[in-house]
């Protein structure tokens, strides 16, 4: 694992080597803050849930910008011949930048956290859903990292990663809306309601945390990691 | 300690290394030249573990590609063709990095990047970004990280490519001071640069293994081929028509009119073959004026250039 470690811190300070960071975080917080107190005084309640509601949109846009680079941008200027002479296996590498994305993904994220602090101080906040509601953020952010991973090994560019990206992520996200589930065969009902990435962020933000859900989350951030794995070994 | 045998590697229809077997002992510096295209890079790529061969076998240090493919690695220092680099890293940050994903212990990861700033000459622009650096500068950086876990052994892939005449002087102390205990391995399209830092020479042409040999004997076989440089005032069709049905040639080109319907040729011979005497007879018989008459050998370069020529013309 000492290669997975020394990748990730890597890749980690690359965010902040460059702006990349600082107007990351600065524009999450702008937006995702907007979205709260947009709501926030019409309803009159403590209670994050304008929040949460909308994260898994802003996501949507944010993480594949946080993903786009990590392997378009080693193809791209040839370091990639670098990494894949060095004595690393490659679930290491894959793990590494995985790692660094979700670091980075929840250092923006904690800095969001002084909103249900400030909540707390105001009145009395129930805090099953802001827990759960952040541990849904982590698990969502890790299942949209690992796909963003995946497809930025397709193509040098970044663009064309950050846009596959949103593209699939998007798919996986709607596909246990009720706007698509009433237009498919009754039979895969469940089936595609199960697979929607967003259905089970709801529950997990209503402060339920069922094993379904976590399982889920893991299960697609796995699958798209080995996916990965295997893309990178058989490239050779 | 390298031994490469019958490897094939294509990229689709295009064969980039067609059945090629070479060995390298410990303690040499092999030098793979060739022009572009001729699968120097593709054998370095497949060396390192970048690339898999499609056919053969590679056996390192007792250790089998691709199977032990993490083992050879750990063994084995790479620069790249391009040398890629990360321009947002600090010079010293880069180097760490490697160390640690080349497994490098915490203990020994300062002493090893210090000691290889020195030996890189990097001292002036440690604490600097890869960015700032100048072409000799990254250059640089790029050898200090194929040595930097001091690997058995150095793979350069043109490892002297755009840097000016000093510089290429500076790496190339570097390599043979590396080369003394080491195993090198560098790729050039440029002669008198292999001639001058490997023990060894392979000439690479269309993935093939076209000539071999140390430097010295590969310039025993440069003084082995002839040019004889001649001009009349003959039509040039006429003369080399006449040039290639009297003697068998290697190679005969015109190049180009002196002066007044005088035009200059170059013939090239085989080893012990003079056409002086040819050339003078055609003169005399049909009665052409020969203003210029000399034999030269053949330099380096054109051992090169005609071993990677020839086999282009089927």
């Amino acid at each position: 694992m000492t290669g997975a470690l020394a990748l990730c811190r890597r890749e980690f300070n690359a965010y902040f080597d460059s702006p990349v960071a600082y107007v990351f975080i600065i524009s999450f917080l702008a937006v995702t803050y907007w979205f709260f107190f947009r709501g926030f005084f019409v309803g009159n309640q403590i209670q994050m849930r304008g929040f949460f509601f909308f994260l898994p949109w802003v996501f949507l846009i944010f993480i594949p910008a946080v993903t786009m680079r990590l392997w378009a941008e080693e193809k791209k200027m040839g370091t990639v011949e670098i990494l894949l002479t060095l004595p690393v296996r490659e679930y290491e590498l894959v793990l590494g930048k995985f790692m660094a994305g979700f670091l980075f993904v929840f250092v923006s994220v904690f800095f969001s956290f002084s909103l249900p602090l400030t909540l707390g101080c105001l009145g009395k906040l129930d805090w099953g859903p802001v827990v759960g509601g952040y541990l849904g953020t982590c698990f969502l952010g890790g299942a949209y990292l690992s796909i963003g991973l995946f497809l930025s090994n397709f193509t040098k560019n970044q663009i064309v990663a950050f846009i596959l990206t949103i593209l699939l992520s998007f798919i996986l996200f709607i596909l246990g809306e009720d706007i698509v589930l009433a237009n498919l065969p009754e039979f895969w009902a469940p089936f595609f309601s199960f697979m929607g990435l967003g259905r089970h962020f709801n529950s997990i933000q209503r402060g339920i945390i069922d094993s379904r859900d976590i399982i889920y989350y893991l299960s697609v951030t796995g699958f798209f990691l080995f996916m990965n794995v295997i893309y990178v070994t058989r490239r050779r | 300690m390298i031994e490469m045998d019958q490897i094939t590697k294509r990229y689709g229809e295009t064969v980039a290394v067609d059945r090629l077997s070479f060995r390298v002992a410990k303690g040499e510096i092999l030098g793979l030249l060739g022009p572009n295209g001729a699968g120097k890079t593709t054998i370095m790529r497949i060396l390192t573990g970048y690339l898999a061969a499609d056919d053969g076998k590679i056996n390192v240090s007792g250790w089998h590609l691709p199977e032990q493919s993490l083992e050879i690695r750990r063994k084995i220092g790479y620069l790249p063709e391009s040398n890629p680099l990360y321009p947002d890293m600090g010079v010293v940050d880069y180097l760490s990095f490697i160390t640690s994903m080349r497994g490098v212990t915490r203990r020994d990861r300062k002493r090893r990047v210090d000691e290889v700033i020195k030996i890189a000459g990097l001292e002036k622009m440690a604490h600097k970004n890869i960015g700032e650096l100048s072409k000799g500068y990254c250059q640089r950086v790029g050898l200090a990280q194929a040595i930097v876990h001091d690997p058995d052994i150095l793979v350069l892939d043109e490892p002297t490519v755009g840097l000016d005449p000093n510089q290429i002087v500076e790496i190339r102390h570097l390599i043979q001071r590396f080369g003394r205990e080491k195993t090198v391995l560098l790729s050039s399209h440029i002669l008198p640069e292999v001639a001058a830092t490997c023990s060894r020479i392979i000439i690479l042409n269309r993935g093939r293994i076209v000539g071999s040999g140390t430097p010295e004997e590969m310039s025993v076989r440069a003084r082995g081929g002839h040019a004889v440089t001649f001009a009349l005032n003959a039509p040039s069709e006429a003369v080399i028509t006449r040039l290639k049905a009297s003697r068998p040639v290697k190679n005969i080109e015109c190049l180009g009119e002196t002066g007044e319907g005088i035009w200059r040729f170059r013939v090239i011979t085989d080893d012990d073959i003079d056409i002086r005497e040819t050339i003078f007879r055609m003169a005399v018989d049909n009665q052409w004026v020969l203003t210029e008459l000399y034999r030269e050998s053949l330099s380096l370069e054109e051992v090169l250039q005609h071993l990677t020529v020839e086999e282009v013309v089927p």
